[in-house]
């Protein structure tokens, strides 16, 4: 009888909590949990799609094609004795992505910082400009933007034709000349700057205007105040806007697809991470391997995320600014 | 006098200095999309050579071809089947979402900051982590080709962004309202309906809004499961248009095409901006 009881009690306690969570445990489990799981197995197998049935073990061989360039290794032969070819497009596109990440994501937040800070001035019309200045953020990341950029920076282009129009000529294709590519995916990427800027405003407006007036009652410049006011204040927003575009940037997909017309574009020069995953997953169907990319791409996220979270204690101030 | 008078020109002087910059390099910032909307109704062969806003001639043409979509099947036909798309994924994160964030926000129960924990874990996990397994999982249930690998994960409150926001939004609504009611006699289930829901209708529109956004804006789902024209999305048909090496016949139309696809974006930004402002700045969601 007690111990029903205490089981009744239980229930009673949870089964409410628990009930109103049932589909949020159903899509965890089934697709958070499961996958990752399988996707961690069906990185150390041959997995095709195309011929599930003949799956293998074989080790670290898809993380041997993926690193094996950088040792110097064209082919190897994998646990189950069979010659597997190193992928020779792996580490360039590491490079792009990297190139991609670290460039477009602090001149993002550099430009809402400097737009926020314009916007936080005792003006009329602010909400009208700060959705103005959202608008490509808001339409960025789709493919009719997507669609444009190729129009607005082809050889015969839109940003040709005005560079033209004040006495520039030679002008090269940018989407189709391999050192250029890339650059005009980080422009549209920090074109997008809006939604890190809308939260930059929300930090600035909760620092207390006091504090600005006396440090000038002190002597501080504009400069200073910046870096000893400012700075300090929103660096905890700073920190998480920095950590989410991160993360959001490294999987940047939608754009070089459709900028490079479903490959990496002219020599591979915007052959972004995930569509390099996505190419051998399933142009390749080795979703063995590409399984292994995707583990590979968490660790990366993961490593630099806790970098930016380790390097915090250094520049992010919790205080009360005094 | 003197003094504060030319203080307040000087202040007059360097705002609309300000106001000037602010507008200028917000031209700069819309131009190319006005660009795209004022050429979608130029003739196809003025694109190229006419980089002006004021257009020379004006047609509907594009609109007209660009219209006819593909394989046979219309762009009419690829709206309604994104806006139907949208409309069950915003229903779904609706209620799956506003359930667990009420479990989370609310309720007490045994491990309760446990699986809080484990779902702010999910919210910086990278999608692409998943994307294999369930592309397997969705194959073997017949589902690829189909909406529902994109709406199902809806229904299951795998955008652990908006629990996040409603968990927060939930916490700051005052607890009395909730103990009253169940002093009332009113169950933890109609605490829910009748309390959480009616006062949590702010962030529930911002859930609404930035889902169908993301599911209109969507492109690598789209391009995974819609395999057929027929149940092609807006996003995955305006792909058809820049072929694989990237060369695209009709220009005009594809402008057309991309301006009109805009449309329901832009209608949802400007009708709603206080939510979009509000779910920003609230939860820093991406974009």
């Amino acid at each position: 009888m007690y111990k029903m009881s205490g089981v009744v009690r239980f229930f009673r306690r949870n089964a409410v909590g628990y009930l109103f969570l049932t589909p949020w445990f159903l899509g965890f489990f089934i697709l958070t949990v499961y996958p990752m799981a399988y996707s961690l197995w069906l990185g150390f197998t041959n997995y095709d799609f195309t011929q599930p049935d003949s799956t293998q073990w074989i080790g670290i061989g898809n993380y041997m094609k993926m690193f094996g360039p950088l040792f110097g290794l064209s082919s190897f032969t994998t646990s189950i004795g069979e010659a597997m070819r190193a992928d020779p497009y792996y580490m360039k596109s590491l490079s792009v992505t990297f190139t991609y990440v670290f460039v477009s994501v602090p001149l993002k937040l550099i430009f809402a910082l400097a737009v926020a800070m314009l916007m936080n001035q005792k003006l009329k019309g602010v909400p009208f400009y700060r959705a103005v200045y959202y608008i490509p953020t808001l339409l960025g990341g789709s493919v009719a933007i997507a669609v444009l950029w190729r129009k607005l920076f082809e050889k015969s282009g839109l940003v040709n034709s005005l560079l033209e129009a004040v006495g520039f000529s030679d002008l090269p294709g940018w989407i189709t000349n391999p050192r250029y590519a890339l650059w005009t995916l980080v422009l549209l990427t920090v074109w997008q700057f809006g939604s890190s800027m809308i939260i930059f405003l929300a930090g600035l407006k909760q620092i207390p205007q006091d504090y600005y007036e006396a440090a000038s009652v002190d002597g501080a410049g504009k400069g200073r105040q910046f870096f000893t006011i400012t700075i300090p204040l929103l660096s905890p927003v700073i920190l998480f806007t920095l950590v989410l575009q991160i993360i959001t940037t490294f999987q940047a997909f939608t754009q070089a697809y459709i900028i490079g017309g479903g490959s990496g574009g002219v020599l591979n020069s915007t052959l972004f991470y995930t569509l390099h995953l996505y190419i051998q997953g399933w142009t390749y169907y080795e979703m063995g391997y590409a399984s292994a990319m995707a583990w590979v791409l968490l660790v990366i996220i993961g490593v630099f995320t806790a970098l930016v979270f380790r390097t915090s204690d250094l520049w992010v101030s919790y205080g009360t600014g005094e | 006098m003197g003094l504060v008078n030319k203080m307040i020109t000087k202040t007059t002087v360097r705002h609309s200095l300000t106001h000037l910059f602010i507008i200028a390099l917000g031209l700069l910032m819309v131009y190319p999309v006005l660009w795209m909307i004022i050429s979608s109704f130029k003739p196809n062969n003025m694109i190229f050579s006419d980089p002006g806003l004021m257009p020379k001639a004006l047609t509907i043409d594009n609109y007209i071809t660009g219209w006819k979509g593909y394989a046979g099947v219309s762009f009419g036909r690829f709206f309604v089947n994104s806006l139907l798309m949208c409309a069950a994924a915003v229903i779904g994160n609706l209620i799956a979402c506003a359930m667990a964030a009420y479990a989370f926000g609310r309720l007490k129960f045994d491990g309760r900051n446990f699986w809080f924990a484990v779902m702010m874990v999910t919210l910086m996990l990278p999608g692409h982590v998943t994307i294999v397994p369930r592309y397997i999982l969705f194959n073997v249930f017949g589902w690829v080709g189909s909406y529902l690998p994109i709406i199902v994960p809806k229904f299951l409150a795998t955008d652990a962004f908006f629990v996040f926001l409603l968990v927060q939004f939930i916490r700051s609504l005052p607890k009395e309202l909730d103990e009253a009611a169940i002093i009332d006699g009113c169950s933890e289930v109609g605490v829910f309906f009748r309390i959480i829901v009616p006062l949590a209708v702010p962030a529930l529109v911002t859930v609404a809004l930035f889902t169908f956004l993301w599911t209109w804006d969507d492109f690598f789902n789209h391009l995974l499961y819609l395999t057929n024209p027929k149940i092609f999305s807006v996003s995955r048909a305006l792909r058809t248009f820049v072929g694989d090496s990237g060369a695209v016949s009709n220009w005009g139309g594809a402008l057309a095409m991309s301006t009109l696809s805009l449309v329901p974006p832009f209608i949802l930004f400007f009708s709603l901006q206080k939510y979009f402002v509000q779910g920003i700045a609230t939860t820093g969601i991406k974009g």
